[in-house]
């Protein structure tokens, strides 16, 4: 007998107790680790729920992300909360209705096969019985762990997964409410913090009684160290109050940093720890060399850029600190903020709460430090610390500068002989907890904070940092991938959307383009040429008839067809893309065509959101993002510094999912980073005839090419 | 004391008339559907109608409001007797995180209130001062479409 190999969600969480309760006027509890960040997921896991209790999802209420009291399930990160907390649902609900069935077949004295439930009522022989899920669950076991043995539906029963399910979050935020911005809990304070414009930097003398002056009623004064905070009663006051402030406060010290021309190419040099990656030759006929090809392409550093600045409350209490936050990760903020504050993790609880859009590793962990440790110095109190711009766009963690380097050598037929990529960039992997620190901002700058060493990157098993997507799926010769982690990147960097994904598929797949182009073929004649892989294959047939890729306009004339493949993480889902851009002296976006294989796929609309959504903002990113930084501090740190794409400026986009229902899950949320780079990209270079490696693919660098 | 209409109805706030509109409809007045984005009218989260006309609340003084007509998210429709903008906002599921709708959707009745049949030109123009980070903009273009002829339908 073989022994199921269950979600790690499930693992570590193996008692159905901790995933579903039957409650009272015939509701359903479902509990989750992961947690909704706008991407819909609480939506879809409901959805694989009720397909597997066969309940209808309107009875069943989500709880998410509160220690304690939902599962532990790390970071809701990675694109993994389908496969890994949706897998462990569909195990366990499974399993429960099972059991349940055994048990009405008990009451009932007949066959389980009899017996069949509907919105959570037995069926015998397929007439309603007097027994239901409510009834019945003091008969049912909750606490034996889930063996992962009982099938969940085949493709072909289902009621639920594959339909599309309207967002349960989304009226609430429609008409009003439901972010964690709206808490009011009372008794309230509001504070606003200050944070170092630079890393090291020291803060001068403050002065309470003018600082309240100049805003004009009771503001209290928190110093701690070269932290600060002014709280108030009112936000209109705090908000007053940190103007004063940050008009009085003198920084000093520390490592300010020279502005630099690239930020991409100022890591080149730096130290840095290297590691070589061997990938096995993926095809055996090694033809001679005739020629040797290389490119370098870079990446800008990028801003998460939620249109909602972080926010957190926090209460403490008898020596017990109560949190309310948007984090990606309840568990690790429980205990990175136990460790910042001196405390017992025993002694805090941390609830999740919707923020507004969440890319990546931004400021909610470090918010909720800010609001700790002001909640510590008014007990009794809710505080509720709300970041400003600013601090949005130049404190938080950003997604690393990155320069990949690509050279091959190729053989009279235009094919890859040899194939080597430097990958040199900073960490995308940072967050709480990560490399045994809290790596919450406020805590470096507390009395007797020790300077945080250099943090490593996100491992290999959790699909790569720097590394994501460096691995090309192509059947190439063997593959020498060299990392260059830079130790001290000029700003805090770690993970974001996509992490290394977004520059290496940028790199790869316009390099591709480039050996496509010198061997004087089609790009993606030439791409299917190296493939070997049926599903890769298909998501780039699929949207070359999409696109109507072979009757595409030739010859430039102002408009020009990209193409780009990539498998995010090498693992999760299959994305092929397409993108058409007319070029005068930038670049329009005009349409987009994207085919993807995520395998079985819950919410079909909702997975068509996050796909277009990733579409869209990585066009942004590439071809308008770039932060900067000077001496003193993020220079972009406002929308006017930081534009992102208008209503105007999006392209049209396309989706389609032709995945096969009976293959898992793969995770899509962050699948269309890269492959959009670098469809435009090589939609660029076809407009243009000459190739922009350097992102943002803005007006000045087009400029800068096309003048040589 | 500063006096003005509310979604239809009196009200009057005590509060410094260099007070922001965003901070006396978040705080005193209780209403949470418009929301702080960036404090420097860049964003379009903050907006509310002011005699009609879409504006940041932000750094909209009081004083400046004193005898005016607001029209907040809350006043535009209820999940029970949605606007038309609202219906197809929902309709279309046209948001991901929905930080952003609420600008949106004063944007979008602003228009559709003088253009019931906007091209996407139009559409796109009117929001020239909205953002969206999570990439929901053609589907907002779509909804505000359908809202259109929702409401040309309903003429």
């Amino acid at each position: 007998m073989t022994v199921p190999v269950l979600p790690q969600s499930l693992r570590d969480n193996p008692r159905p107790a901790q995933w579903i309760g039957f409650v009272p006027g015939k509701r359903v509890r479902l509990a989750t680790g992961k947690v909704e960040l706008g991407q819909g997921v609480l939506t879809a896991l409901a959805q694989i729920a009720a397909e597997e209790l066969a309940v209808d999802p309107a009875r069943i209420d989500v709880v998410s992300g509160e220690t304690g009291v939902t599962p532990e399930e790390g970071f809701t990160a990675g694109s993994q909360s389908i496969e890994a907390s949706g897998g462990a649902i569909r195990l366990v609900a499974a399993e429960l209705r099972a059991r349940f069935l055994a048990a009405a077949a008990l009451r009932l004295n007949c066959a389980p096969a009899a017996l069949d439930i509907d919105d959570g009522t037995v069926l015998q022989d397929g007439a309603a019985t007097a027994l239901d899920y409510w009834s019945l669950a003091g008969a049912v076991d909750f606490e034996a762990p889930a063996t992962g043995t009982v099938p969940p539906r085949a493709p072909g029963q289902f009621r639920y997964i594959g339909r599309p399910l309207p967002r349960r979050d989304l009226p609430g935020k429609l008409f009003g409410g439901g972010f964690i911005h709206d808490l009011r809990p009372e008794p309230l304070r509001h504070a606003r913090s200050l944070h170092r414009p630079w890393p090291g930097a020291a803060l001068g003398p403050l002065d309470e009684a003018a600082i309240a002056r100049a805003a004009g009623g009771a503001v209290r004064l928190i110093r701690l160290g070269d932290f600060a905070a002014v709280l108030a009663e009112t936000e209109a006051l705090a908000d007053r109050a940190l103007e004063a402030a940050e008009a009085r406060a003198r920084w000093s010290g520390g490592t300010p940093r020279p502005a630099v021309p690239s930020e991409p190419l100022a890591l080149l040099g730096a130290e840095h720890a290297e590691r070589v990656l061997e990938v096995p030759a993926g095809r055996a006929d090694a033809a001679a060399s005739v020629g040797r090809v290389g490119a370098r392409y870079l990446r800008a550093c990028l801003a998460h850029a939620s249109i909602g600045p972080s926010v957190a409350l926090a209460r403490w209490e008898d020596g017990r600190l109560e949190v309310l936050t948007h984090s990606q990760g309840v568990g690790m903020l429980r205990l990175a903020l136990a460790q910042a504050l001196g405390i017992a993790a025993e002694a805090v609880s941390v609830q999740h709460r919707p923020g507004a859009g969440c890319y990546g590793h931004n400021g909610a962990d470090d918010v909720a430090l800010d609001a700790a440790l002001v909640a510590r110095e008014a007990p009794g109190h809710w505080v509720r610390v709300q970041w400003t711009r600013a601090q949005e766009m130049s404190v938080v963690p950003f997604g690393s500068p990155m320069v990949v380097d690509l050279a091959a050598e190729v053989d009279a037929a235009g094919r890859p002989v040899s194939w080597e990529m430097t990958v040199t960039s900073g960490t995308h992997g940072q967050r709480p907890g990560h490399n045994g620190r809290t790596n919450l901002l406020a805590a470096e700058a507390l009395p007797g904070a020790t300077p945080t060493p250099p943090a490593p990157d996100v491992p290999d098993a959790a699909g790569f940092g720097g590394l994501r997507n460096a691995i090309a799926l192509y059947d190439l010769p063997a593959q020498r991938i060299t990392h260059h982690l830079v130790a001290r990147p000029r700003m805090r960097t770690s993970s974001m959307r996509g992490l290394g994904a977004h520059g290496n598929v940028f790199a790869l797949e316009g390099f591709i383009d480039e050996l496509a182009l010198r061997a004087g073929e089609d790009p993606l004649a030439y791409r299917l040429s190296l493939l070997s892989d049926p599903r890769g294959r298909r998501v780039l047939e699929t949207v070359a008839a999409m696109s109507g890729w072979a009757g595409r306009p030739r010859g430039g004339e102002g408009v020009g067809w990209g193409i780009a493949f990539s498998r995010y993480k090498n693992r999760a889902a299959y994305v092929a893309l397409v993108a058409e851009i007319a070029v005068e002296q930038a670049i329009a976006l005009r349409r987009v065509w994207c085919a993807v294989d995520a395998g079985l796929v819950i919410n079909p609309d909702g997975a068509a959101n996050q796909v277009e959504g990733g579409v869209i903002q990585a066009a942004s990113w590439t071809v308008g993002e770039e932060v900067r930084v000077g001496p003193e501090g993020v220079e972009t740190a406002g929308w006017e510094h930081y534009p992102i794409l208008r209503f105007a400026e999006v392209p049209e986009v396309a989706v389609r999912f032709v995945g096969d229902a009976t293959d898992p899950p793969l995770g899509l949320g962050e699948v269309a980073l890269g492959p959009t780079a670098a469809a435009i990209g090589n939609a660029l270079a076809d407009a243009l005839g000459v190739r922009v490696r350097e992102m943002p693919l803005s007006r000045e660098r087009i400029a800068a090419v096309l003048l040589g | 004391m500063i006096g003005f209409t509310l979604n239809t109805r009196p009200v009057t706030v005590d509060a410094a008339p260099e007070t922001s509109l965003l901070h006396a409809l978040r705080g005193p007045l209780g209403l949470l559907a418009t929301r702080f984005g960036c404090g420097a009218e860049a964003c379009g989260a903050c907006m509310v109608l002011l005699d009609g006309e879409p504006t940041n609340s932000c750094t909209l003084p009081l004083a400046r409001v004193a005898g005016r007509q607001v029209v907040t998210v809350e006043g535009l429709g209820t999940p029970e007797a949605p606007h038309p903008v609202q219906a197809a906002l929902l309709e279309l599921q046209a948001g991901q995180c929905g930080y952003c709708l609420s600008g949106i959707q004063i944007a979008a009745a602003a228009l559709l209130a003088r253009n019931p049949a906007p091209e996407r030109a139009e559409i796109a123009e009117a929001l020239a001062g909205n953002l969206c980070r999570c990439g929901a903009h053609n589907r907002i273009l779509h909804a505000i479409e359908a809202a259109g002829a929702a409401m040309r339908r309903a003429a």
